[in-house]
Order: C-alpha cells, then structure tokens, then sequence
C-alpha cells in the first residue's frame, strides 16, 4: 500500500517534470524557428536593398577627361562629373597672388591656396555650394563673383574665392576638390589621383 | 490580452492587435485541413514578394520602345542583384499560377463554392481574372519579340466584337497599332492592378472567415472539439509547406530561370516581323487553345472569356447538396476528367493549330463546356451520393476504419 502511494508520488512527480521539460523545449523551438526565419529575411531583404545602390554602368561613368587647350588665362570652363558640374579656372598671376595672400581671418574654413591646387595656374573644384547644393555663379564673365573675385551662390548668398574658399556664409565649408590629375600639359583628368 | 501597456494603450482605441489575434491566432479551422489548404497562404506570400520585387524592377525600368527592352538589360548586368531580383519576379508569376489553379482545382474537388461561400467564390475569380491581365500587361513590359506580338495579337481579340470592335482596339492602344502609348499605359496598369488584387484578397479573407474554411470532408464542424486554433497548429503547417515551396522556387530561380520562358523574347521587339512559333506563356495555353479551336473570330474570343467567366456561374451549375467530392461516386472520376481535358487543352495551346492537334482541341473545348454546362447540372439530378457523416469527427472515424 505504502509503496503504491510513493510510486503514485513519483508518477506525478515525473510528469510534472516532463510538462517543464516540454514547455521550455517548446520557447526554445520557437525561439529558434523565429531566430531562423529572422535572418532568412534579412538576409532575402538585402539584394533588394542593395539593389538601390548605384549601378554598375553608372559607377563606370567616375572620370571624366578633359581638354584644356583654349581656355585662356582669367577663362574658366565648366564640365559635368558624376553629375556635378566641375569648375576649372586657368587663373592669371594677379587672381594667384590674390588669393595666396588672402588673410586667414576672412575664410571662414581656413586652408592655404596651395593646398587646393596641384598648379597654381589651375584651380579645380566641385561647383556645388557646400550649404544646400546649389551651383554659385561667376564662371561666366558676365555672371556676377561676389565680393572675393571668386564665385557667389545664388541660392543663399555664400560667397567663395578665386580659390574656391568660403568668405561668406552660410555655407560651411570650402568648395570640394574632387580627385585629379594632369595626364599631360593639356589633358586634365578629374575623378582620379593616378594617371 | 497582452501585457504590454503600449500595445493596451493603441489597442483600445485602434483594435488592430486584438483583430489580428481573432484572424490569426484564435480563428477556429477545421483539425482534418491537408496541405491542399497550404496553397491559399502560399499564393498571398507570392502575392507579397511579386509586389516588393516589382516595385525594386520599376525603379530601373523604362516604361519608353526605345529604352524598355535595353532598361531590362541593364538590370540584368548592371543593377546591384538586378538579375536576381528579375527571375525572382519573372518566375514568381509561372509559380502564383501554379499555386492558384491548385488552389482552384482544390476548391472544384471539395465543393468549397457551395453555399454559403459562393461569393467567397466569386472573389476568387475576379482575384484570378484581375491576376490575368496583370501578368498579361507585366509580360509585355520587356518589349521582346513575345512581348510585342502577344500585345498585338492579344488587344486585337477586342476587334472581334461587332461595330465598335476597331474603336476600342484603338482606345486600348492608344494609337493605331501597339507603340508607346500602350508600353506606357500597360506599365502604369501593371504597377496598379496587384495592389487592387491585394485588396479583393482582404474581402476574399473577409469572406473566408465568415464561415470559416471548407475541409476535406465538406461536412461543417459542429463541435468546438473539430476546430483548432489557426496559431500554432496551422501557421506551423503553412511553414513547413512553405519552407518547402520557397526551396523549389529557389532552385528553378537559380538553377533553371528561363525554363517556363521563350528565348524568342530576348530578341528586341520588332513591328515588322512576326516570330514564327508565336505562344503565350504557359497559363493562358488553355485558353489559348479554346480560342484557336472555334472557327470564328468572335466565337472564338467568346469562348475564350466564356471559359474564365462560367467559373462564375459554378455555385448554381453544381446543384448537389453534397460539397466533397469524397462522397460523389460520379462527379470524382468526372473531376479527374476534368482536370485531364485542361491539361491537354494546355497542351494543345502549345502546338500549330493545324491537323490531328486542332481537331483534339476542338474536341476538348467541346468537353470543357460539356462539362459545366451538362454534367454539372445533370450529375446533381442523376447522382445518387454516399451517406455523408454528421460530423467531421465520425468523417474520421470512417477514414480510420478504412485503413
């Protein structure tokens, strides 16, 4: 008698384990198949994601040559790079003296003019105000320049110099020089450092 | 109820966590569903990933003669999984066919058209017709030599109805043969179309659980001991079958992308030649081949939409009272009958309507008709049914002995 009523203990005692064991095996399969299938998606979501990025047809158009036979001391010329427009200057000895000697306190972004320039006679750099993205004027003879003989953004009034540094804001910063290099004396290419 | 003060919070003034626990979670559906009833869900997740890769396509394509079939192209060789992305969406549409003529056939075989899911029903077909036009239109978006001659010839079907027929061909084209203007409508109408199929899907489901889902059995549960709850017991199995459908989706995708394609269209659309084997894709070959076989130009158009739209009248051409075909020692083998006549129909829509294949497929367009308009009628007069049981348990119980 005794014996049965300790077995019968030990019965639902044993069951009473086995309930346990099965309800957290069973979190624990859920939690997996939820893991699982998580990561499937991510992971099927990420073509469609990466499929936003730029195109391989479109990262091939990064450089741009240019021809820079013709364009005469105080000209300048304006060519398109990955849809930027680039501002090129063949700037003459005064706009060179001019903007070397320019004091540091009027540039908002200070940089030395022979930082930006790898021949002082040719002033490179992406024409897109660094405030909100327009394109300044004054590449054009009969545009106007602003105040510092450079270029002045129509948009919001930042004013930059010949060589392309912020005087005026509200841009914060100094026009971008993209990456260039001199294939020769006449050919300048723009999106690389490396001939 | 759900702990979480948040979701308490949304929930009492917008009940979508409590619907969603209703539909699915708590929605009571039958314990005897085999995976036949898979296919329902399986189409939705289709329905899903047609509509996320197709909008991820029309951010690269070209809606333009000019540039359509060069944008495609593109997508192949340039776009980052561009070429992925495209088979997935080009053979999301073979297997979404193939998921809902199951899923029809399955419906057909168990009576789950009969009262009271007649308009259950009906919202399938115009779910199935409005599937149609769209891979109709989304076919014809490459500009292909398929592409533009299957708009050619498919638009021109509207000439065939009397007096007003070349007006409305001209209005469908927008112009005086298939050009920009219909590329770029079609385009327009294929980016639309699913989302209104996402919305007749919503009162399909509406409908759905109205009166809850058909079993195999097509006896109505009558205690609450024949129902389970949908979450776990069904989400566990549409898993599975799903797990099982995306590996073969998976491999025709990557190991055999053109296998339901035509290699004549990764030629450039040409308005001034015709290919000379010219078919639609696989699941119009039925019907293609209705219209081939009548020997007139509006008859053959009639029974070529006659054979989608009598899938409408089905609830009141079946008139037995008995919905599985389990019990209907007639209309079972009828059925596989049935099923048999479209496949070759289909068949037939693949070869030269000429010979030994246009009299087989006059044959089986006269039986497709038959089929719905006399067996149907007369087998629910003439059918003597099997005693059906009262009950899904005793429908079990019978199933058991049987073994």
């Amino acid at each position: 008698m005794l014996y049965k009523i300790i077995r019968e203990h030990d019965m639902t005692k044993k069951q009473a384990d086995q309930n346990v064991q099965s309800k957290e095996r069973r979190d624990f399969l859920q939690l997996v198949t939820t893991a699982v299938g998580g990561v499937g998606a991510a992971c099927a979501l990420w073509p469609l994601i990466d499929s936003m990025n730029p195109a391989a047809d479109t990262l091939a158009e990064s450089t741009v040559d240019v021809d820079l036979r013709g364009i005469e001391p105080g000209q300048g010329k304006t060519v398109l790079w990955q849809g930027s427009p680039v501002f090129i200057r063949r700037r003459t000895p005064d706009e060179i003296t001019y903007a070397q000697n320019m004091p540091m306190d009027t540039l908002l972004d200070p940089e030395r003019d022979e930082a930006r320039v790898k021949k002082p006679e040719w002033l490179v750099v992406v024409g897109v105000c660094t405030h909100l993205g327009c394109v300044p004027t004054g590449q054009k003879p009969t545009e106007p320049k602003g105040e510092y003989k450079g270029w002045l953004c129509p948009c919001h009034g930042s004013q930059f110099d010949i060589s392309g540094r912020v005087c005026r804001g509200p841009a914060p910063t100094n026009l971008q020089v993209p990456p260039y290099v001199f294939l020769d004396d006449h050919t300048l290419k723009i999106g690389t450092n490396e001939a | 109820m759900n702990n979480n003060k948040v979701v308490q919070w949304i929930d009492t003034r917008l009940p979508i966590f409590t619907f969603m626990r209703h539909a699915l979670k708590e929605y009571p559906t039958p314990k005897n569903l085999n995976f036949l009833w898979n296919t329902g869900s399986l189409a939705g997740i289709t329905l899903l990933i047609m509509i996320i890769t197709g909008i991820t396509l029309a951010m690269h394509y070209c809606p333009d003669p000019e540039d359509a079939f060069q944008s495609v192209e593109r997508i192949m060789r340039d776009v980052n999984y561009g070429w992925l992305i495209r088979y997935i969406h080009m053979n999301g549409a073979s297997f979404f066919f193939v998921l809902v003529y199951i899923h029809i056939f399955r419906g057909m075989y168990y009576g789950s058209y009969k009262s009271p899911r007649e308009l259950l029903w009906i919202l399938g077909v115009v779910i199935f017709l409005m599937m149609m036009a769209t891979a109709f239109m989304g076919y014809v978006l490459p500009w292909g030599q398929m592409s533009f001659w299957g708009a050619k010839v498919i638009t021109n079907l509207f000439s065939a109805i009397p007096i007003v027929g070349d007006t409305i061909v001209h209005w469908l084209l927008g112009g005086p043969t298939v050009g920009a203007p219909t590329l770029n409508r079609f385009f327009a109408l294929h980016y639309l179309l699913p989302f209104g199929i996402v919305a007749i899907v919503c009162l399909h489901m509406v409908a759905l659980h109205q009166f809850g889902s058909n079993n195999p059995s097509g006896v109505d549960p009558k205690h609450p001991s024949e129902q389970i709850p949908f979450h776990p017991y069904y989400t566990v199995k549409d898993l599975l079958g799903l797990s099982i459908y995306l590996f073969v989706f998976a491999f025709v995708v990557f190991f055999a992308p053109n296998f339901f394609g035509e290699p004549e269209n990764y030629n450039p659309a040409n308005s001034m030649v015709t290919p000379v084997h010219i078919v639609p894709e696989w699941y119009f070959l039925p019907f293609y081949a209705i219209l081939r076989s009548i020997p007139s130009k509006l008859g053959g158009v009639m029974g070529m939409f006659g054979a989608v739209f009598v899938l409408f009248l089905l609830p009141w051409l079946d008139r037995s009272r008995v919905r599985s075909a389990t019990f209907r020692p007639l209309y079972r083998p009828l059925f596989w009958v049935f099923v048999l006549n479209s496949i070759v129909l289909g068949w037939i829509g693949s070869q030269p309507p000429e010979g030994i294949y246009l009299i087989i497929g006059r044959g089986a367009t006269a039986y497709y008709f038959f089929h719905f308009f006399v067996l149907l009628p007369l087998l629910s007069v003439i059918e003597k049914p099997l005693p059906v049981p009262d009950s899904i348990t005793l429908y079990l119980d019978q199933k058991k002995r049987a073994v």
